[in-house]
């Protein structure tokens, strides 16, 4: 389970987090929504640790992220994989060397036989041939960047998924299949995950719950009948201008 | 002389800002004799020094936690262990020819400054002695490591830069792994190993070219050069030569690690970054080769 309480962050002037509240139960998957800049991401690092609350506590697996020192936090990041807005691959080393870093087990990294395996496997779930871990990030699309990133972040068998826009910047059609592939890895691996993004369709197609980040708090967090129904004036204004654009296909 | 006096505004009245500055909130000037000067003028070089001085121990700081983070790292040798020898063989490679270029115009225009200095009442040997200890002591060692300031420097500088503002350094942490034994303990050895050996070779070629080019210009034999550079030579003058390359070594690699771990602000500031890793290298190798030279030779 993940769960943040009370979250304060700021950056100088800037109050970005502003006594946020959220959870996510074991084995469902919650899409964080919100406007670009509303701190969606900064919430994200937040649950695996790259970003440190000013106050308030973030709950993962039991353990606090804030205090639980750093090898323990380098434990617990080994069950949090994490997918980057725009992969964050490691542009010196080809796809199967980027995907076996994500081999949290010192053993298993260093035994050429599974971790060819493991890489082989991974690529499978995220539909790529294996061919491609032979080719370098600057030699992929967008859209193969992204299923490499998520290669990579479930590699090591996380416990908890945590995706950062993974349709940003990408086509509708490709959207749609990256969203697919989110909800078929929950399906077979049976990961908690979290997905920051602003696409509305998309959330809905995937999500279990939702939640509307919006001025620094939590607007809403509920199922998407709450969504729909909701008379808070900012869930209405996000979902209405989403919805003109392009109907809900949930 | 009169004091500072308040004029205009009420003490308490809120202004926006915060900390020391909320103690001046109200004074919208201050008069000093006959002069008035606005509050924000008054201000601004406290403010200047308070800054500066936060800003440096904030930069201490970080320093200080990266150093913490590479002694912690050391002990993940798996890791760091075979990226420091590829990195080494990169770095070696890579600078072979820039550092035998410079060693050998170093060698030969020490020894054509040093034909042309000459006065005929010395005794030809002296010029062994002159080019062997003005390269080994100070040429080879600076040079190399200036020149090496601008290449090593910039390129870690860019090549961490880059991955910090595209995410790759919060992604090997997102992994569980440790970017100091993966990314800085690696390049951080390199220097400290690779400035040494390059510059024994920089020395080596440097004195052989000085000593063709110095028979160009002076009628000295093979006899009397080898004579001159053995005379005064001290296998101390070897060490320092190195122990000095050891810490411009160090000190390249640990400050371009540094500015480019800490990058912000994308392009501009992987840009900002690298001009500060070369910058501050150079700065640092003359301020250490000032330093040694004051404790070591005396």
């Amino acid at each position: 389970m993940i769960e943040l309480i009370g979250v304060h962050k700021r950056f100088g002037e800037q109050v970005v987090l502003d006594g946020v509240d959220f959870d996510v139960r074991e084995g469902e998957t919650v899409a964080l929504l919100g406007a670009s800049g509303s701190g969606k991401s900064v919430l994200l690092k937040h649950i695996n640790g790259l970003i440190h609350p000013d106050a308030g506590q973030v709950i993962v697996d039991g353990q606090n992220v804030v205090t639980i020192g750093r090898k323990n936090l380098a434990r617990l990041r080994t069950q949090i994989g994490y997918v980057f807005q725009n992969g964050a691959l490691f542009d010196s080393m080809d796809v199967f060397e980027n995907i076996r870093l994500g081999l949290s087990d010192e053993t298993q990294y260093t035994d050429a036989e599974f971790s060819q395996d493991r890489v082989t496997e991974c690529l499978r779930l995220v539909n790529l041939p294996p061919e491609t871990a032979k080719k370098f990030p600057a030699e992929l699309s967008g859209g193969m960047r992204k299923r490499v990133g998520i290669a990579r972040a479930i590699a090591g068998r996380p416990k908890y998924l945590l995706y950062d826009e993974p349709t940003s910047g990408l086509d509708p059609v490709n959207a749609d299949i990256i969203d697919q592939l989110v909800k078929q890895l929950d399906n077979e691996l049976g990961v908690t995950s979290v997905m920051v993004t602003h696409d509305v369709r998309g959330a809905f197609r995937v999500a279990d719950r939702l939640a509307l980040l919006s001025e620094g708090t939590m607007a809403l967090q509920g199922t998407q009948e709450e969504f729909l129904q909701s008379d808070n004036p900012r869930v209405r204004e996000f979902l209405e201008r989403d919805f003109h654009t392009a109907p809900v296909a949930a | 002389m009169e004091g500072p006096a308040r004029v205009g505004g009420t003490i308490g009245a809120a202004t926006g800002e915060t900390g020391c500055d909320a103690h001046w909130a109200g004074w919208t000037s201050v008069s000093w004799g006959s002069t008035i000067l606005p509050m924000n003028a008054v201000l601004v070089f406290p403010r200047f020094i308070g800054r500066a001085v936060l800003g440096g121990f904030t930069q201490l700081g970080r320093f200080s936690l990266l150093t913490f983070e590479i002694i912690r790292g050391l002990r993940e040798w798996r890791i760091w262990l075979p990226r420091t020898i590829t990195e080494m063989a990169s770095v070696g490679m890579g600078s072979l020819f820039i550092v035998i270029l410079i060693a050998s115009f170093t060698g030969a225009v020490t020894a054509f400054q040093a034909g042309y200095q000459w006065q005929t009442s010395l005794p030809l040997y002296v010029l062994g002695t002159l080019i062997v200890s003005n390269i080994v002591l100070e040429l080879g060692p600076v040079l190399v490591g200036l020149v090496l300031a601008g290449r090593i420097g910039a390129r870690y500088a860019a090549e961490l830069g880059t991955m910090r503002v595209t995410e790759q350094i919060d992604a090997l942490d997102s992994l569980g792994r440790s970017p100091a034994s993966h990314l800085i303990i690696p390049r951080v050895i390199t220097g400290f190993v690779m400035l040494p050996v390059l510059t024994i070779l920089a020395d080596l070629v440097a004195i052989l070219v000085g000593w063709y080019s110095v028979k160009q210009v002076l009628p000295i034999t093979d006899a009397d050069f080898i004579y001159g550079a053995q005379y005064y030579y001290r296998p101390f003058d070897g060490y320092y030569s190195i122990i000095k390359a050891f810490f411009f070594g160090g000190a390249i690699t640990l400050i371009s690690c540094y500015t480019g771990f800490n990058t912000k602000q994308g392009a501009e500031g992987v840009g900002r970054a690298v001009t500060a890793a070369v910058v501050a290298s150079m700065v640092i190798i003359l301020v250490l080769n000032a330093t040694l030279a004051r404790v070591l030779l005396n």
